[in-house]
């Protein structure tokens, strides 16, 4: 079960996950601080280790839209967060994919804070409300990176295969 | 079935005869482009070589590109570091096309890759950056990739698992009124297409008001596709291409073009009109919340902005020159100035535009993507508002939440630095 602990609207750009003016911090160990930077109380939620890993972040439509700054999800990989959207931008769907964030594209997706959602891959179910949605599949080009466990695994396989 | 312009160049670089929308492929990179977040790709690069008997080797050096532009020159001691890390290692690496922070070769990557003629009709381009959709342009299938699928690129010379994306066909008829152009254009599809409208598809322009359009009104428009969601823009290419690339890339071997078959299959086609557009804004905090101007005219501006990968090359700068000359930046507004490249700004040199910008009070910087992302330099005061020729306006994106970005076109930015609130350059200019 996974607990809602953060709401946001359509069109999240990456801007507003993962603020430009801490691009120069790059490593996936470091960028967590840097999670909503802009939104002082649950940066400093998330800092304080006070989101236990699992938790669910529920987004809108066009969620991670804008620059490819891979620091927007490795920074909401670093706390463990499930992001249930109802739609995600090209880019970011890609490095969630690549580097193992969990992200559920659930179009009809309604919660809210602390709510609880049973996420499936098939659907999530909100187990406050007892209402049921259903998810759209991830692309199927994408699945092989999944089970192999990100890309950075699936890439070095491929590297010993073709050798 | 015919094929798309993407579908053609994905058939060509995955080595098949054809292939269609949903068809998954592996194609071939002909360039692969970082700049400054290259230090989050050596270090993905290196990851993927641990545990192998593997030296970390880039497989053919000669189709990497790496410019630094987001940070330059270094704002902090921490960019510093990771641009050293990125020289040496590129050097090590014997990667030429590098762009480092310099007055001669210098510049934002989407202006250096086609100035320098990296780019070809019908080649694959990936970039660490979003607005790798640029190079379509060119008549190239050119998209962002995050940094850990570019380390990959390094090591395997290809994309893995890239799902052919469908395609959208915008048709764009008309001639555009003075001091209406391809900002305008891409402003005013971004507005009815929505910021998700094209997510996952291609634009791919024509008609003959593409045809018409200079190599640098096109990258205008791929540049900005990405607003709208788009994987990729594409102007098929056609003899300007082909002057472009000969003329103001220095290219001179065979130039192949790249065009769409006639029975393509297209998702949809989309016609625009341009006889009647008037100068588009969009609108804070999406790019999508586009209006015309008659809509924001009036409203006061602290900080004007021309410049970056949507708006900073010469013509550019031309028409803010123009519309500038002998006038000075009104009193409670500052004014910024970044050419895209080094060789804009000599040019801009020659040509007395930036001896113009100077002497109306506008402070002309080094090229760079400078306040466009706002982790360097120009960012904005709490409640102030920008009126920038750059691509995003989301929140924050200036450097400050408690700001706004308005977007807009190089005629309405210098006519509204002149006046001091957004002007319709139709009127406020010359």
């Amino acid at each position: 079960m996974a607990t809602v602990v953060y709401t946001v609207g359509d069109d999240v750009s990456t801007d507003v996950i993962y603020p430009g003016r801490y691009m120069a911090t790059v490593l996936p160990a470091e960028t967590p601080q840097f999670a909503f930077a802009d939104d002082a109380e649950f940066n400093g939620r998330l800092k304080a280790k006070q989101i236990p890993a699992g938790a669910a972040l529920v987004a809108g439509a066009n969620f991670g839209c804008g620059s490819s700054r891979e620091q927007a999800v490795s920074t909401l990989k670093g706390h463990e967060l499930v992001i249930v959207a109802k739609s995600v931008a090209r880019i970011f769907l890609q490095n969630a994919i690549n580097l193992g964030l969990r992200v559920v594209m659930c179009p009809t997706i309604e919660a809210g804070v602390r709510d609880e959602l049973e996420v499936g891959d098939e659907e999530v179910v909100n187990r406050t409300s007892g209402t049921r949605y259903p998810v759209v599949p991830l692309p199927r080009s994408r699945q092989a990176i999944i089970d192999a466990g990100g890309l950075i695994s699936f890439t070095r396989s491929r590297l010993l295969t073709r050798t | 079935m015919g094929m798309t312009v993407a579908e053609r160049i994905l058939a060509r670089a995955s080595g098949l005869p054809a292939v269609a929308a949903g068809d998954v492929v592996e194609p071939a990179v002909d360039l692969a482009m970082s700049h400054e977040n290259a230090a989050l790709v050596i270090n993905q690069f290196l990851e993927i070589y641990q545990g192998t008997p593997l030296p970390p080797k880039i497989w053919n050096p000669d189709r990497v590109a790496v410019i630094f532009d987001h940070r330059v020159p270094a704002e902090s001691p921490k960019t510093a570091s990771n641009q050293k890390k990125v020289r040496e290692f590129v050097a090590a690496q014997l990667v030429r096309k590098f762009h480092d922070i310099r007055g001669d070769v210098g510049g934002i990557c989407h202006q250096i890759l086609p100035e320098n003629g990296y780019v070809r009709p019908g080649a694959v381009v990936v970039g660490t950056d979003s607005h790798t959709t640029s190079h379509g342009a060119l008549g190239a299938f050119a998209f962002g990739i995050g940094a850990t699928e570019m380390a990959s690129v390094w090591a395997l010379g290809t994309v893995l698992n890239v799902e052919v994306p469908a395609t959208i066909k915008v048709n764009v008829t008309g001639r555009f009124k003075k001091h209406v152009g391809a900002k305008d254009l891409i402003l005013h599809l971004i507005g009815r297409l929505t910021a998700q409208g094209a997510n996952f598809k291609v634009l791919e322009f024509h008609g003959e008001t593409i045809q018409r359009m200079p190599t640098s009104g096109r990258l205008v428009l791929c540049n900005m596709s990405v607003e709208a969601g788009a994987t990729a823009g594409i102007v098929p290419s056609d003899e300007e291409t082909a002057r472009y690339l000969r003329e103001e890339a220095g290219v001179t071997g065979v130039i192949t073009p790249m065009l769409p078959d006639l029975d393509a299959h297209y998702d949809r086609v989309i016609e625009i009109n341009v006889s009647k557009l008037a100068p588009q804004v969009a609108c804070p905090h999406t790019v999508d919340n586009v209006k015309g101007i008659a809509e924001v005219r009036g409203r006061p501006i602290h900080q004007v902005v021309i410049g970056s990968c949507t708006n900073g090359r010469l013509d550019d700068l031309a028409v803010a020159a123009k519309i500038m000359k002998g006038r000075k930046v009104a009193a409670n507004t500052r004014m910024l100035i970044f050419p895209a490249s080094a060789r804009i700004f000599q040019a801009a040199l020659r040509k007395g535009y930036v001896k113009t910008f100077m002497e109306a009070g506008a402070v002309v910087m080094n090229s760079g993507c400078g306040p466009c992302l706002g982790v360097h330099e120009g960012a904005l005061g709490d409640g102030e508002v920008a009126l920038s020729t750059t691509n995003r306006n989301f929140k924050g994106r200036m450097g400050n939440p408690r700001a706004e970005v308005y977007l807009c076109s190089p005629a309405v930015a210098a006519a509204s630095a002149v006046a001091g609130v957004i002007t319709d350059p139709r009127n406020g200019g010359r």
